[in-house]
């Protein structure tokens, strides 16, 4: 799985830190999306792919 | 299609006071778009069904500019400063960024210990005091209240003020003169606050918003606008979730019973099948098309309005099974009653927080709560943009 982020449509909402926090995290200063694992490992990929479909700003891509 | 034009919003039945309008969930049965009249006659188009909802809310072919013509308005217009939540990228990201750093997971997190002890202290509060109690002003509107005071660096000791003022801003049936003056006191009140902080500044939200002013990227008036907003929506929308939430859990009690002794993961799901099911901003989104837009054999013109109705959303079929029953242990983090696409709500980590304290604590430390009158006498705000109940009196 390969995981990609838009931060310009990032809206800060943090729904995929509370999924995926070893996979998401927000900047300090404005809460935006800060990717921390582009290749989660497999036992994170349903939790992934559901961030991004809650995820508010649709920032969040998910190849295989 | 002869789909007759209804009214919006529509009356919820006298006996289901949990239930979104029947006439609603009638229409996303029957259609998934669908004209409606409002107020002032206009008659934009409904969207009925979650997955449409969801698709519109994120599609940039839509705007949430309020001052485009087309605009389905809840309300008459008024003029003076215009809130970020009523404009479009790239504006309304540029503001927004200004105010959701302390929203952040990790920084919501950090709130807990001090919430839990607002909560454990209010409960000790009204376990020593007189019994029946109206837990709105007991408990359910003070939590909320004390948290966002201490985030935005506002004083405790003036919520009558800005409680009394707000509850007018948010009653759909208040005239035009009386909201104009309610919010014109409270952004008086906030541009005081702003001026003290400019003064010695603290470490809170407004005393952030201070500096940007100091930048020159903010206007003082934007700043005290984002203040009006967030503690409006910082209180009220909690305190209905506390009050609603605790009449339905009261009325459902095998429900309640679960919660009494549920570890974390089961609060935090409760919390998200009680925001989908109870859906209190019960309003719809509301947006206008700046293109054509087909959807479901029709087409919503350029210029025409929307209202996304994000409460029957939460109760359609397709996106949840058997939707009109309470089931705290279901799957719900996909509900909209935070609304989807770049205007979700911003203070969901710290609602869902103080959300998960309180069902996490109340129940378990008074478990023989219940209501000190019957559910047919309870005021329930159907006047309110945000919907909820006036008084909550219990019993224990």
């Amino acid at each position: 799985m390969n995981v990609s982020v838009d931060q310009d449509k990032c809206c800060g909402a943090g729904t995929c830190v509370l999924l995926a926090p070893d996979v998401f995290d927000q900047r300090d200063e404005d809460g935006i999306v800060v990717l921390l694992d582009e290749r989660p490992p497999g036992d994170l990929h349903e939790t992934v792919r559901e961030a991004a479909s809650v995820c508010p700003g649709v920032a969040i891509t998910v190849g295989s | 299609m002869t789909i007759e034009t209804a009214e919006y919003p529509a009356p919820r039945a006298d006996r289901c006071p949990f239930d979104p309008p029947p006439a609603m969930q009638e229409l996303r049965e029957r259609t998934p778009l669908a004209r409606v009249r409002l107020w002032d006659g206009s008659t934009p188009w409904l969207v009925t069904r979650f997955a449409d909802q969801k698709a519109l809310l994120s599609d940039p072919r839509v705007s949430a500019d309020v001052t485009r013509p087309g605009y389905p308005s809840p309300a008459p217009v008024r003029g003076g400063s215009i809130s970020f939540i009523l404009m479009d990228d790239p504006e309304h990201a540029r503001l927004r960024r200004m105010v959701t750093a302390p929203f952040a997971i990790k920084k919501v997190a950090a709130m807990q210990p001090g919430v839990q002890k607002i909560v454990d202290d209010l409960i000790d509060e009204m376990l020593a005091g007189p019994n029946p109690v109206d837990l709105v002003e007991a408990f359910a509107l003070p939590v909320p209240s004390l948290v966002i005071c201490q985030l935005l660096g506002v004083p405790y000791a003036d919520h009558d003020f800005f409680q009394k003022n707000s509850k007018v801003i948010i009653n759909r049936n208040a005239t035009p003169e009386d909201r104009e003056q309610a919010l014109g006191r409270l952004f008086a009140y906030l541009d005081g606050l702003i001026g003290e902080k400019i003064a010695s500044p603290g470490d809170d939200l407004l005393s952030g918003l201070t500096s940007r002013i100091a930048a020159g990227e903010l206007t003082r008036a934007d700043a005290a606008q984002m203040g009006v907003l967030m503690l409006i929506a910082g209180h009220e929308t909690t305190a209905n979730m506390i009050a609603l939430g605790t009449a339905t859990l009261l009325e459902h009690p095998d429900q309640l019973a679960l919660l009494r002794d549920a570890d974390e993961t089961l609060v935090a799901s409760a919390v998200e099948e009680l925001l989908r099911y109870l859906h209190i901003t019960h309003n719809g989104r509301r947006r206008v098309a700046l293109e054509d837009i087909e959807i479901a054999d029709e087409v919503i013109r350029a210029g025409e309005g929307i209202i996304l109705a994000n409460d029957i959303a939460n109760r359609d079929p397709a996106a949840f099974t058997d939707p009109d029953r309470l089931d705290l242990r279901r799957s719900a983090r996909h509900h909209v009653a935070f609304g989807f696409g770049v205007h979700q709500c911003l203070g969901q980590p710290l609602a869902r927080m103080e959300l998960q304290v309180v069902y996490g604590t109340l129940y378990r430390r008074i478990p023989t709560l219940r209501l000190a009158t019957t559910i047919d006498e309870i005021p329930f705000k159907h006047d309110g943009s945000v919907y909820g109940v006036y008084e909550l009196p219990v019993t224990w």
